[in-house]
Formats: C-alpha cells, structure tokens, sequence
C-alpha cells in the first residue's frame, strides 16, 4: 500500500455531509417550484428540476474529478486557471449570450455556462496564491494595490456585462485581507463608507454632515492627548461631508430606477401610502409574493408539493434565486431554519478547518471559499426575507442552475482536497 | 482577534436570519386557512333547491341554470372594457358605475357584477374569462316554473338583500332566497346547504386544478323537494273562474286542514319573477292600484263577514242556552230595537221563523234576536261580550290563524275590553252593537279565516290549523298541523244549525246553484264597504261572499270565496263556489250553465268606477256587464281617444 494514498483520502465528511444535505434539500424543493401538474419522470429535461438533477449527476463526476488530482496542482496553476476565466469573461463581449439584462452567458448547445461563477473560484485561487508567495507583503501599499487589482478585474468585468449582483460577491474578499493582516484602518474606513453612505441616503446630506462631524469631533476631544491638531478631525469631516454628496449624486443620476427604488423601499424612504401600494405591486412584486409564501408556511409548513402558493407559482424566479421561499411556504419554520442552521454549520466548519491549515494557501483559498458561500447566503436569504435590497444572486448548491452549482462545487471541493492533503505539507 | 471577525458575522446573521423567520412564520402567521388565501379561488357550489309538487304529484316547479358574472375589486387588473362590455351587452358607463359601486362596497368580498346571464352569452363569455382577471363566472339554479298558476302560493326567489346578509351569516352576496309564499317559509328545506369548492389559481389568474384534490372542498346539501297541499287542477280552475274579478278563494279539506286551492286574482304568471326581468316585472305588477295582483287576496282582504256570519252567532246562542233548535219569531221585514225604535231591515221575506229558516232565507230579525238574547243573558254587557267573544274566537277568527304562509291578518272579533273603549262615557249593550248579529259592524275575517271557520263547522265543532305543506321528502311535517283544535260549542248545537245551510242550496239563497248529487252546504253574505274619492266616503258595489262545504256527511272540501264588488253572495261568489266544489268532488264540472255564466260576466268595469271621476251608481243600479260588450267599449273608447 501507498502510504501517501490513504493519506489523501482523508475527507472531512462533516463538510461533505453539510453538503449533501443542502443539494439534495435543494433539488426537493426545485422540484416542488418547478413542478406542474404530474412528474413524468423525475430526469425530465424539458423542466428544470430534471435537468438540476442531471447536473447534480455531473457534480458528483467533478468532485471525483477534483478530489483526484494532486493538491499541488491548484496552487500551481493558479495563474494559468485565472488568466483563463479573466479571457473568458472578456470573450463575452464578443460571444455572450444576453439573459434577462445580463450578458454574462455562453451557449453551447442547448445549455448555457455563466463564466462568473467559475471566476469566482480563480479569483479565489489567485488571492491565495498570491497572498501566500513569500515576497508578498500584505502590510504594504503597494501589494495591497496590487492584490486588489487581482479582484477589481473580474468584477469590473462582470459589473460592465451588467450583473451588478455577481459584482458585489467579490467585496467577500474583504474578509479573507482582514484576516491576512491588511491595516485596521481598512476596517474603519469600510464601516465608515457603509455608515455614510446609509445615512445619506435615509436622512440627506445635511443631517449626515452634522451627524459625522460631531462624532469625528467628539472623538477626537475625547482623545486627550494631541489637543492641538485640528487639521486632522477637520480634513475627516470634509471627506464625509463630499462623500456624502457624492452618495446623492451617484443615488440620483447614476443608479438605474429600478435599483434606486430597491434601496428606497429597503430604507423606508417612501411615505407616500398610495405609492408604496403601486411599488409593491410592481417592483416590489416579488418580494412582496415571497414575503407572504414564507409567511403563508407558518411553524411547519403546508407540506412537500402543497404549497398553494408555490404551486400556483405566484413568486416568479422561484426555483432559481427565490428558492428560500419555497421552503418557508412549504417546510414552515422549522425547514426555514434547518437550512439556515446548516449554512451556519457548514461556513463555521470551513473557517475552522482554514484556520488549521499549514500552508497559507490553503489557509487564504479556504477563507476565500467560506466568505464567498457566506456573502451568497446573507444576500440572498436576506433578499428573499425583504431583509436587504433586491440583489439577484443565487442560493448556494440550493438555487437551480448548472453554472452556480459547479462553481461553488469547485470552491468547497478543492478546498477539501487541500485540506485533505494537510499531513502532507511539511 | 482578526479570526475572529467573519466567524462572529456568520453567528450573528444566523441569529438574525432565524429571528426574522420566527417574525415572519410564528409570531405575525396565522393558522392557516384556505379561505383566507388569495392563492385559491373560493367557488360556492349552490345545491338543487328543492322541487315543488301538489297533493297528486304534479311537478310546479323546477330548476334552471343561471350564470352569474362576480367580481373582487380588488382583484381587477386593467383589462379591455371594451370587448368585455360588449361580452356582457352594458355600456362602459354601466361597467364603471358597477366597478365603482361594488369596490365602494367592498374591494374584497365577491360580489355579483352582472346577474343572471343567458345561456348564449355565458356560452361566448366562458371562453375569454380569463383574460378578465377580478371576474368570474358563478353558477347558480333559477326557478322554473312548471305551470303559469298559483304565483301567490309558490312566491318567488330573489337575491338577499344586505339586512339579510348582516342577520344570517349563511347568506352572501348574490345568493337567492325565498322572498315570498312557500319559497320564504320553506327556505331552510328549499335551500339545502350550499357547498364550497377550493380551486388552486396561478398568478395569471388562471384555476390550474382543485386545492388538495377536492379533498378540502365542502360537498353541497341538496334542498329537500316538497309536496304542497294544493291541487293544481282545483288551483287552475279557480284561477280561470276569477277571471276578469277581483277577489280570492280559498279551499281546505276538513278531515285535515289542508289547503286545496288558495286563488289570488287576479293572478300573474310565476316565471314573470324570474332572472333578470324579475326587477322590472316586479315593479309592473306593483304598480297595478286597481288589481294590486301582488296582494294575496285570500290573506290579506279583511272585510266584514255578511250573513255567513249568522251561523256562528246563531252556535253562539244555541251554546248559551237562549234559543234552541225550535225557537221562533216573527219578522216584520225587519228587527225594531232600542229607545228610538230603530229598525234593522231584513230582506227574508217576513213570517214566522225558525232556526232553519232563518239560516236558509237569511233572516236579520232572527240572529238580532239570538245575539241580544245571548248578550243579555249576563247582567253585564262586558261579561258578556267577552264570552261571547270567545265563543267565536274558537273557530280561529279575530287572530292569526297559524298557517305556514307568512302573509295575513288578524281580523277583528270584538269583546267588552273593545266596546269600553269605543264608548268610555256611555253604557252600550247589545243594541249598541246589534249589526254584529249579521256579520257587519266591528266584525272583521279574511277569506281564509271564513274557509277555516267553514272547515270548523262541517267537522262538527273542530278544525286543524290550515296549511300548505303537505309533506316534506326525508321530513316530517310539523305537528302542529297534525292536532285538531275544539271550538267550544257542543258538538250536538251543529246539526240544526247544518241543516240549515243544506237548506240554503235546498230552497233558500243559493237554490239556483244546486249540484246534482253533491250535498252542499252553503251560505251567501255581502259586505258593505267603502272607499274615499276626493275625501268623501264613497260606497261602492257590496261584496260577493259566499260559504260552503260538501258533502254534508263527511265533508272533503270548504271553502269560501270572496268576490270584491260583486253584489249579492248567490251571484258571483255562490256560482263559483257552487262550481269548485264540484270541480274537486267530481273532477269535471258538468254544471256549464253556471260556469258559462261565470265566465262571461266581468266586474271590470266596477273596478273602474271610482277611478273614472264620473258619478255612478251601486247594487241594484249598477248593470252587470258581459265580457265581449266591455271589451267592445274598451275598443271603441280607444278610438274615439285616437280621433281627438
């Protein structure tokens, strides 16, 4: 026997375990949403709960697939597999294939593959290996610059493909420079955006302007050491005050309607009860029928395929980003938390299992994985819970479609692989 | 520390996430309930109201089908009112002050947006519906009528109305009732329970099966069908016989209380109060002053006795004691009484009378005697007056009888309480009131309640409560239908006193209107009556009454018949009455000389009178008048209208 082979069969099966659950969890409820009248044949390819289930079949011959090559190999192809997915999101501007406002398919055949989902997992493996080179510095500037570009590339990509939502996933990264070591002031400034950009948006420009500056100033006075330099308190206020302006700006001329109005209803910003109705019944439609499908399900739920408002497909998209609906409607709130218990389960498990790791690569790549899946599940379920703004990205190994499934098949797969081979890295 | 930022992010959305699942799905959910979703279409599911058959069986009336277009307000979504009204045959104007008036009513409960649509039109409407979402269609039954008679009997069904609905929670919008004769006092029956039938809608609107396989759906209670006491054949001749009159019949059997026919007339086909034209119908007919087609007759008339009348006070005195079978008097054309010497006409003819004569040849002197007799028999008037009183009131008179129709009235049988109250400062007694010996005065009864007393009579001293209901399928009839009420005259007082009223037809006022073979018992009454033109009071032409009831041994029919403005009893109300009774006992009438006549005689042009603004004359004065020579003037009246 190969003493190195058994070694590599070290899985850690509670991830794996995690993992079946939520796809095969998924696939039940796809089937239930996507359903009308009889099921014929559960491998049915003229509806979506049979093709889920043949891409299902297609992921267990990936992760054979993944699980079969050397752990080395991820770390040493990183360029090579990121320069491939930076060329193939560039190559659907000449090749892409528009669905619902986003070009960001490929056709081949009858199916579609969306590029962005596999970027994610190239992103991921050029930050870790990145990252994890020995003349790499994260504390300094100048590779802080140069990491960022390695992130800002596939999202400006995607964002000019106009797939705003896919875009957002890449902020996930921030977790992943956070823990590596990047300056505390980042943390700082990122809350402060988020705290300036929210308060400019509920409460207008002047309000903010008051609200910062006697926060920055009372911190400052509260400091009883360099009672003489005001410049720096002051200089903190202008850079708010502008930036807060530039929220209006970019929130009155920049932002789409239909997007101003997903922010405008998420903070409460419209008082107007007779409009609120209209939005409600317009833009707000889905959320509004997924709201009341969850509602509707109560502690247990009307059960697997009575759904009555799944059945009559009252929340449109339901087998693909609203998919959480469908469990609230029709697994009520235990089946609601279940899954929200082993999406927490299964991030925590990664997270513990990267912060075991030997080699930084495999440390920063598994961070990576576990704030990518986390970002997907809070927007997402969120979204679908009328929590946060509309934002339509999918449900991890939950949502239907082939592409997400795949890519986040890789992520999590390649990350047990490496993980997998621990032992061997001395 | 920095491991543990994200970690502590993932714990606290977690908690959040499951939080805002325990907001959504247990503190502000609800049980759940189908009816409160909007994801299922609750279509009600109207059972068969029940049939309608008479006492031998023959169906009167059925079922149709009705289609209904509802609406939930709230529901509508823009759609093209043009091609849907011209679907519906409305106006947009039409559409919108419906659309507004049921979303003023409610924007939630469905609510009837176009009723009762024809077949064609449901047929064309059906295949476009779901383009018009808010909209659908509701079966429901109509009534079909399956004979043009006895429209006061059957009444009719019409929509419930919002007091109705607000009373009765079973009722909704749309849903039909019994508004009047059996349909209103049978509904329970009728009705059934209706059923709901859950359908699972897409958000186009459109019904993509049944909610849980039907398995929730609540299955319909078909009404129960009745047979009523009527015989149609009996109720369709009376119908015929009344025409071109104003008045009513009515016919009970004695062994049971049932009623056999209860004419109204005159009468209105039952179908003219069906589906959409019933409002407009209904409106036609009420607006009728002359005939008020709408007012059961045989019900509602309240009107003075007449000599039918006389047998009763006459039970009354045999029960007191204060004559019997052989007293006699001696009529001088008339009754002198009081201080003034005041005298009561009497048209009998004059001589010495007897009981039986005095029923046959109708005498006043003889009853005047018999009610003062009995009257002051008791040193108190009032004592007197009551026991009187309640003598009478024991053949179901001067109260609701108890019928299962919900339409009558009391009449008026007077006591003493009565007569205080009429002359607080002045000490009346049986002069006062005298004319109460022959039916007229303070004495009031329905043609109903004269039947009944009739019916009372002829069973020899008790009566069941008449009633329409013969039997109910799968029911029982209430018992109180089924228990026989004493008067309180002794049975061995009627003999004499039905002796005489087979004398009536024998060689009294009603000799002419004999039946070969049937031994009829009868007796004619008029009745003044009164009416104000231009604020002054107006007599008009007596009413015809008249009572009977055969055979005289076992009697299987009474009946009394009152025909408004038809002078003395023999001539109109006697002829008909005469003519039923053969009718029902017979099955054919062979009596054509009297039907004929019947027939060709209308009183049309009495009812015109006080309209006409012109003077005219009553009674004796007024000429009777043949069908064919009143519509002849009607015509030439018309021209002569045209020429100006």
């Amino acid at each position: 026997m190969n003493p190195n082979r058994t070694k590599n069969l070290k899985l850690d099966w509670i991830s794996i375990l995690l993992f079946l659950i939520l796809v095969g969890f998924g696939w039940v409820n796809i089937l239930s949403a996507s359903v009308s009248g009889e099921v014929t044949s559960y491998f049915d390819m003229s509806q979506p709960y049979g093709k889920q289930l043949v891409f299902i079949l297609f992921t267990i011959v990936l992760i054979i697939l993944i699980l079969s090559i050397e752990a080395k190999f991820y770390e040493r192809f990183a360029s090579i597999i990121y320069l491939a997915a930076i060329l193939a999101l560039i190559g659907l501007f000449l090749f892409g294939k528009t669905i619902s406002g986003a070009t960001s398919w490929y056709a081949i055949g009858g199916f579609t593959i969306q590029p962005s989902e596999f970027a994610k997992v190239a992103t991921a493996l050029a930050v870790a290996k990145y990252i994890s080179d020995l003349q790499t510095n994260i504390k300094s500037l100048r590779d802080q610059i140069k990491t960022a570009l390695i992130i800002l590339v596939p999202a400006i990509l995607i964002v000019l493909q106009n797939d705003a939502g896919s875009t957002i996933v890449y902020a996930a990264f921030f977790f992943v420079f956070y823990r590596e070591g990047i300056p505390q002031i980042y943390l700082y400034i990122g809350l402060g955006i988020l705290t300036v950009a929210i308060l400019a948006l509920k409460f207008l420009v002047l309000p903010t302007a008051i609200i910062t500056t006697v926060l920055i100033f009372g911190h400052h006075f509260s400091l009883k050491k360099k009672k003489t330099a005001l410049l720096q308190p002051i200089f903190l206020s202008v850079v708010c005050i502008a930036f807060a302006f530039g929220v209006r700006f970019f929130y009155n001329n920049i932002l789409q309607p239909h997007q101003q109005n997903r922010i405008s209803l998420w903070l409460r910003l419209e008082k107007d009860p007779a409009k609120l109705e209209q939005m409600k019944r317009t833009i707000l439609y889905n959320l509004n029928e997924s709201e009341k499908a969850i509602n509707s399900g109560g502690f247990t739920g009307k059960g697997f395929m009575e759904g009555t408002r799944t059945i009559g497909k009252f929340v449109p998209e339901q087998h693909t980003d609203y998919i959480f609906s469908t469990v609230g409607e029709e697994w009520g709130f235990i089946g609601s938390s279940f899954v929200v218990i082993i999406f927490v389960l299964l991030l925590i498990r990664i997270l513990y299992l990267a912060e075991l790791q030997k080699s930084q690569f495999s440390r920063v790549f598994g961070y990576s994985v576990a704030s990518i899946l986390f970002v997907h599940f809070m927007i997402n379920i969120g979204m679908v819970m009328g929590l946060i703004p509309t934002i339509g990205i999918p449900l991890p190994f939950f949502s239907y479609g082939g592409s997400g499934l795949w890519g986040f098949t890789l992520l999590l797969f390649i990350f047990i692989k490496l993980d997998s081979n621990r032992v061997n890295e001395w | 520390m920095r491991k543990l930022l994200l970690f502590s992010i993932i714990i606290i959305v977690g908690i959040t996430f499951i939080a805002r699942l325990f907001y959504l799905q247990v503190y502000s959910s609800k049980a759940y309930n189908p009816y409160d979703d909007n994801a299922i279409r609750k279509v009600l599911h109207y059972p068969k109201r029940g049939y309608v058959y008479d006492r031998n069986g023959e169906l009167l009336v059925a079922n149709q089908p009705s289609y209904d277009v509802m609406i939930i307000p709230r529901e509508v979504k823009p759609l093209d009112t043009l091609e849907f009204c011209s679907l519906l045959k409305i106006t947009k104007a039409d559409f919108i002050k419906t659309f507004e008036k049921s979303y003023r009513y409610s924007p939630r409960i469905p609510q009837v947006f176009l009723a009762h649509l024809s077949k064609e039109d449901y047929a064309f409407l059906s295949e476009k519906m779901r383009k018009f979402e808010g909209f659908y269609i509701q079966k429901r039954s109509l009534r079909d009528y399956q004979t043009s008679i006895g429209a006061n009997v059957l009444g009719f069904t019409a929509e419930v109305n919002q007091s109705i609905i607000e009373k009765d929670p079973y009722y909704t919008m749309g849903d039909l009732i019994g508004k009047q004769g059996i349909e209103i006092s049978y509904e329970k029956e009728l009705r059934g329970v209706k059923g709901v039938k859950l359908i699972q809608k897409d958000r186009f609107n459109r019904d993509i099966g049944a909610f849980k396989n039907g398995t929730e759906d609540i299955t319909p209670i078909a009404g129960k069908d009745i047979t009523i006491t009527i015989d149609a054949k009996l109720q369709e001749y009376g119908e015929l016989l009344m025409q071109n009159k104003v008045g009513g019949i009515v016919a009970i059997e004695p062994s049971s209380g049932e009623i056999l026919s209860l004419v109204s007339a005159p009468s209105y086909n039952p179908n003219l109060l069906v589906g959409r034209k019933r409002s407009a119908n209904y409106t036609k007919l009420s607006k009728d002053s002359i005939h008020l087609p709408l007012i059961d007759k045989g019900l509602l008339r309240m009107h003075e006795p007449g000599s039918p009348f006389k047998t009763l006070v006459a039970l009354a005195a045999l029960q007191e004691g204060v004559i019997n079978e052989s007293t006699t008097i001696t009529c001088h054309h008339g009754y002198v009484y009081g201080r003034n010497g005041r005298k009561m006409g009497c048209h009998c003819g004059g001589g010495i009378r007897n009981l039986n004569t005095g029923i046959s040849q109708s005498c006043n002197s003889y009853f005047a005697n018999a009610y003062r007799k009995t009257i002051e028999k008791y040193n108190d008037a009032g004592e007197a007056m009551d026991v009187w009183s309640n003598h009478i009131k024991s053949f179901g008179l001067g109260n609701y009888l108890g019928y299962d129709l919900n339409i009558g009235k009391k009449g008026n049988i007077p006591n003493g309480a009565y007569y205080d109250k009429m002359y607080p400062d002045f000490r009346w007694g049986a002069t006062t009131n005298i004319s109460n010996a022959i039916g007229q005065g303070e004495v009031l009864v329905t043609p109903i309640q004269l039947a009944n007393m009739m019916a009372a009579i002829s069973n020899r001293g008790h009566y069941y409560t008449p009633h329409i209901i013969k039997s109910i399928k799968g029911d029982t009839i209430p018992k109180k239908y089924r228990t026989p009420h004493q008067t309180t005259i002794d049975k061995r007082h009627f003999e004499p006193v039905i002796q005489g009223l087979h004398d009536v037809y024998n060689d009294g006022t009603a000799w002419f209107l004999k039946i070969p073979d049937i031994e009829i018992c009868g007796k004619t009454g008029t009745a003044e009556n009164f009416t104000v033109i231009d604020s002054v009071r107006t007599q008009l032409t007596d009413h015809s009454i008249f009572m009977a009831f055969a055979p005289k041994d076992n009697p299987k029919i009474a009946i009394a018949v009152l025909v408004e403005n038809g002078y003395f009893g023999a001539r109109f109300a006697g002829r008909i009455a005469s003519l039923m009774i053969e009718k029902y006992i017979k099955g054919t009438v062979e009596s054509k000389h009297l039907e004929r006549w019947v027939m060709d005689h209308t009183l049309e042009h009495e009812y015109e009178k006080p309209y006409s603004g012109e003077p005219f004359n009553i009674n004796a004065k007024s000429k009777l008048m043949l069908v064919k020579d009143y519509e002849l003037q009607k015509a030439l009246h018309k021209d002569s209208s045209l020429d100006q």
